[in-house]
């Protein structure tokens, strides 16, 4: 069931309002935050974000590609490490990008 | 056996059902080309007269995408998540289930045949 359309994309004001700061002066730090819910907007682009994943903070630069899906998205919260035995093929093809600690 | 788009051959069905084998073509669409083009859909394929073919051609070209661009698209939305490394991307990378089914059992479509593990619990009574 997709959001309704009146609503518009849910976008956490606050973490919206650090990426507006950064854009008027110019600082590009990356920006941590938990809101893994929050709709990647036209105005994140180029920004680098670090995102909570229950444990570790994921960074992430966000491109033009990335508008419209969830800042959880790009932040796997599960690490799958292969099962006993079939350890050799499972760890190749093992955590994703930025994946591990 | 009338052709349309290169190598498609509907058969001996009725026309809506024909049009079907068309990468792209479901039961509504064909329906509504079939009224588009003013044939009637319950007539059966190969009796069809080359002015009705091409002009069921001329509204699949230019109206619909099907076949080869339309695998194209489908291979690029997918390309598009891999290379953005969401979730979605991930799950296609790892040929597992992309919308949240569970994959304790079944999702074999995305996994494949059974690949069965010695030892395991419950090993020997399938085999038995």
């Amino acid at each position: 069931m997709s959001r309704s359309l009146k609503k518009g994309p849910y976008v956490d004001e606050r973490l919206l309002a650090k990426v507006e700061r950064q854009q008027r002066t110019g600082h590009r730090a990356p920006i941590r935050t938990w809101s893994r819910d929050c709709t990647v907007v036209p105005d994140f682009i180029g920004h680098t974000f670090e995102i909570h994943n229950g444990k570790i903070f994921m960074k992430l630069f966000v491109t033009e590609d990335m508008v419209g899906h969830k800042l959880g998205e790009f932040a796997p919260t599960r690490i799958f490490r292969g099962h006993s035995g079939a350890r050799s093929k499972a760890a190749a093809a093992g955590p994703g990008p930025g994946g591990g600690k | 056996m009338p052709r349309i788009l290169g190598v498609d051959l509907p058969n001996d069905k009725p026309t809506h059902i024909s049009l079907r084998y068309i990468y792209g073509i479901g039961p509504t669409t064909s329906l509504q080309v079939c009224a588009k083009a003013k044939v009637d859909p319950q007539r059966r394929a190969k009796d069809l007269n080359e002015d009705e073919i091409s002009r069921i051609a001329a509204i699949l070209d230019r109206e619909y995408t099907v076949e080869g661009p339309l695998r194209r698209q489908v291979q690029q939305n997918i390309a598009r998540l891999r290379d953005i490394g969401c979730y979605r991307g991930l799950r296609h990378r790892r040929g597992l289930p992309v919308r949240g089914q569970r994959t304790r059992t079944n999702a074999r479509t995305r996994k494949g045949p059974r690949k069965t593990v010695a030892g395991k619990k419950g090993v020997k009574e399938l085999r038995g």
